[in-house]
């Protein structure tokens, strides 16, 4: 039956070449769209290198103060808060804290390099799983003690110092003040916010004042939890203990409630883009996503319709036969959302082909640096959801239709 | 075999009602081969369709093969169609993106036949007609007698105990016409298979065992 229904497929896209072209264009337009989106959302909220512990890790990016007459003020954290609140919790193993990127410019040559620094402490290093190419990272000592010295990344040492050279105990200058380096890292891609820097720096060397007591500040911190299931205890230690901490005096005349989350990577996106303090987004995320890729499918869903009805109207003396010798209108229906299916399908694998082309483009391009898109499993099983949704969405009804043609009606039309 | 009881058709438009078919009752028995024939719009079309259940009656009762047909459902009346009745139409109706062994084998994939089988009852059927050597060969590659003989294996590919042949032999040129009539004649002879063939030309007609005569909708013969 199956191999019936694809040689009429193929014989019904051979027979009407550009209404098939049409059809497969858009098909795999659309789909080429929604895979690179997928790889990219994919790699923003789910990133493999350097953070390969985010099941057991939780993030703190924000701290917000809200008042009852509905004002917002909304920040990083400091690192003060960070170690005397988030610190005191009993659940996390581990506690990196770092801060947001500041950009420096170092000349080579007359030439001008834009370093991102970061500062931390010494437990990214055990809670981000980066690869070292030559070196280490510094130690909790040398930060302890406030040395100079400096993890970068591997663009900035082939910047800096140009391919294939040992830098472990060179010196690099940014703002003019000397590094020396321990370390030097694959790179990791600027959208990866929390891990991402061409220059790790102890926090004690940083020129803001670490001890300084304000809540607010530039820092973030990673959580790690003994194993996954302990994640819930300790997002749920977080915030019972966020309830406790006093509002600072400065603060207490125009505000009268603090926020700061525990969330996890993917929900630091959605609640940066999608929610605010009490709400984390998901659902919004979830939402958006959902209407605009209906949206976005809707146009060659309406177009490929259009294309099947015609088609349908050209096929109705197979539509008479098929029915006159048994087929049911259901067994038609079937035929029918099959072979749409198979034209989708079709259009899934030029999608697929093109995805590749296009993110072999965006990577070697160099628009977002180092980032490394590709298609995985879980891409590959969106497309394949998107084909089947696709292929029903746009062949339901023109199969609806053709079934309840009536068999004298469908003859005579030939 | 098939039973016709005051059988109606009514044709309704917003303005006007026209009667397509009048009061036909009408008895065929196993095993006969009866010519249905009238002038053009006189409803012979019409009641074949009736008698495959390709179409309904305003009114009147159905039997085939002692079995009422009007409480059937979609896919009891697919069923049926498909155990019970092969067609053959003027224009063969053949698909032509499928090759001759393909459209053979149509009524068959409805059945819970392997492609095996299949295969086989089709080539079988195809040799019947004198064409298993065309099997390989789209439609469109083939003449108006091929075709019709290849819409002929396609209805007896199933064994059905009716045929119902709309104007067999009306695209095809008289020599064509007599060696479609012979399979038919052949058919209803060496396999006692009941067929009704709606036709226009007398000599084809009374080469069957009985005649039927419409007129306006109404049987005159």
């Amino acid at each position: 039956m199956l191999k019936n229904y694809f040689k009429i497929a193929i014989a019904v896209l051979r027979r009407r070449k550009f209404f098939t072209f049409i059809s497969l264009f858009g098909i795999s337009l659309t789909l080429t769209v929604l895979m690179v989106l997928t790889a990219f959302i994919e790699k923003v909220t789910n990133p493999v290198y350097p953070g390969d512990k985010n099941s057991r890790s939780l993030y703190i990016k924000r701290l917000t103060y809200t008042s009852k007459k509905g004002w917002i003020n909304s920040g990083g954290s400091s690192f003060y808060f960070l170690t005397h609140y988030a610190g005191s919790l009993k659940t996390p193993v581990k506690m990196a804290i770092v801060s947001r990127n500041t950009s420096s410019n170092a000349y080579v040559n007359n030439k001008k390099i834009v370093i991102d620094i970061k500062y931390t402490n010494a437990d990214l290093w055990n809670i981000a799983n980066y690869q070292f190419i030559e070196g280490k990272s510094f130690t909790p000592d040398q930060i302890n003690k406030a040395d100079r010295v400096a993890v970068i990344s591997e663009r900035t040492r082939n910047e800096y110092f140009g391919d294939a050279v040992t830098v472990v105990g060179k010196y690099i200058e940014a703002d003019n003040i000397s590094y020396r380096i321990t370390g030097v890292i694959k790179n990791v891609p600027e959208i990866e916010e929390v891990f991402y820097a061409n220059m790790f720096l102890p926090y004690t060397v940083a020129k803001s004042d670490y001890r300084n007591k304000d809540f607010w500040g530039d820092y973030s911190a990673i959580l790690l939890s003994p194993s996954e299931q302990m994640v819930t205890k300790m997002r749920t230690e977080y915030e019972q203990m966020v309830t406790r901490i006093p509002i600072p005096d400065n603060m207490k005349k125009d505000f009268d409630t603090l926020h700061s989350d525990a969330d996890t990577y993917f929900e630091t996106f959605t609640r940066g883009f999608f929610g605010n303090a009490d709400n984390v987004g998901y659902v919004r995320f979830l939402l958006f996503m959902s209407l605009f890729v209906l949206l976005f499918m809707l146009l060659p869903t309406v177009n490929l319709v259009n294309v099947n009805i015609t088609r349908i109207m050209e096929r109705s003396s197979e539509i008479g036969v098929r029915k006159a010798f048994g087929a049911s209108s259901k067994t038609l229906v079937y035929q029918f959302i099959t072979e749409n299916i198979i034209l989708t399908i079709l259009g899934g694998i030029i999608g697929v082909i093109l995805t590749i082309v296009i993110l072999q483009v965006i990577n070697s391009s160099g628009l977002i640096p180092d980032l490394d898109l590709n298609i995985n499993p879980l891409v590959l099983l969106y497309s394949l959801l998107a084909c089947l949704f696709f292929g029903l969405l746009s062949g339901v009804y023109p199969a609806w239709r053709m079934s309840r043609l009536n068999v004298v009606t469908a003859l005579k039309a030939q | 075999m098939i039973r016709l009881q005051n059988i109606e058709k009514v044709y309704r438009t917003d303005t006007i009602e026209t009667l397509a078919l009048n009061s036909i009752s009408l008895d065929i028995a196993k095993g006969e081969f009866l010519s249905i024939m009238g002038p053009s719009g006189c409803g012979k079309s019409t009641l074949l369709n009736i008698m495959g259940l390709l179409d309904t009656p305003s009114r009147g009762d159905i039997k085939i093969s002692d079995q009422k047909t009007d409480h059937l459902t979609d896919k009891q009346l697919a069923q049926f169609r498909n155990q019970k009745l092969g067609f053959i139409f003027q224009s063969y109706h053949l698909i032509n993106d499928l090759q001759v062994l393909d459209n053979v084998e149509l009524p068959l994939l409805y059945r819970n036949t392997t492609a095996k089988e299949r295969k086989m009852l089709a080539t079988e059927a195809l040799e019947k007609v004198g064409l298993s050597n065309r099997i390989k060969h789209f439609p469109t590659q083939l003449s108006g007698g091929q075709r019709q003989r290849v819409a002929i294996a396609r209805a007896i590919v199933g064994r059905p105990e009716i045929i119902l042949a709309d104007e067999p032999t009306g695209n095809l040129d008289s020599a064509m016409g007599n060696e479609i009539m012979e399979i038919l004649i052949n058919l209803n002879r060496n396999e006692g298979t009941t067929i009704v063939m709606v036709t226009h030309d007398e000599n084809m007609a009374h080469k069957t065992h009985r005649l039927v005569r419409l007129f306006d909708g109404s049987q005159v013969q």
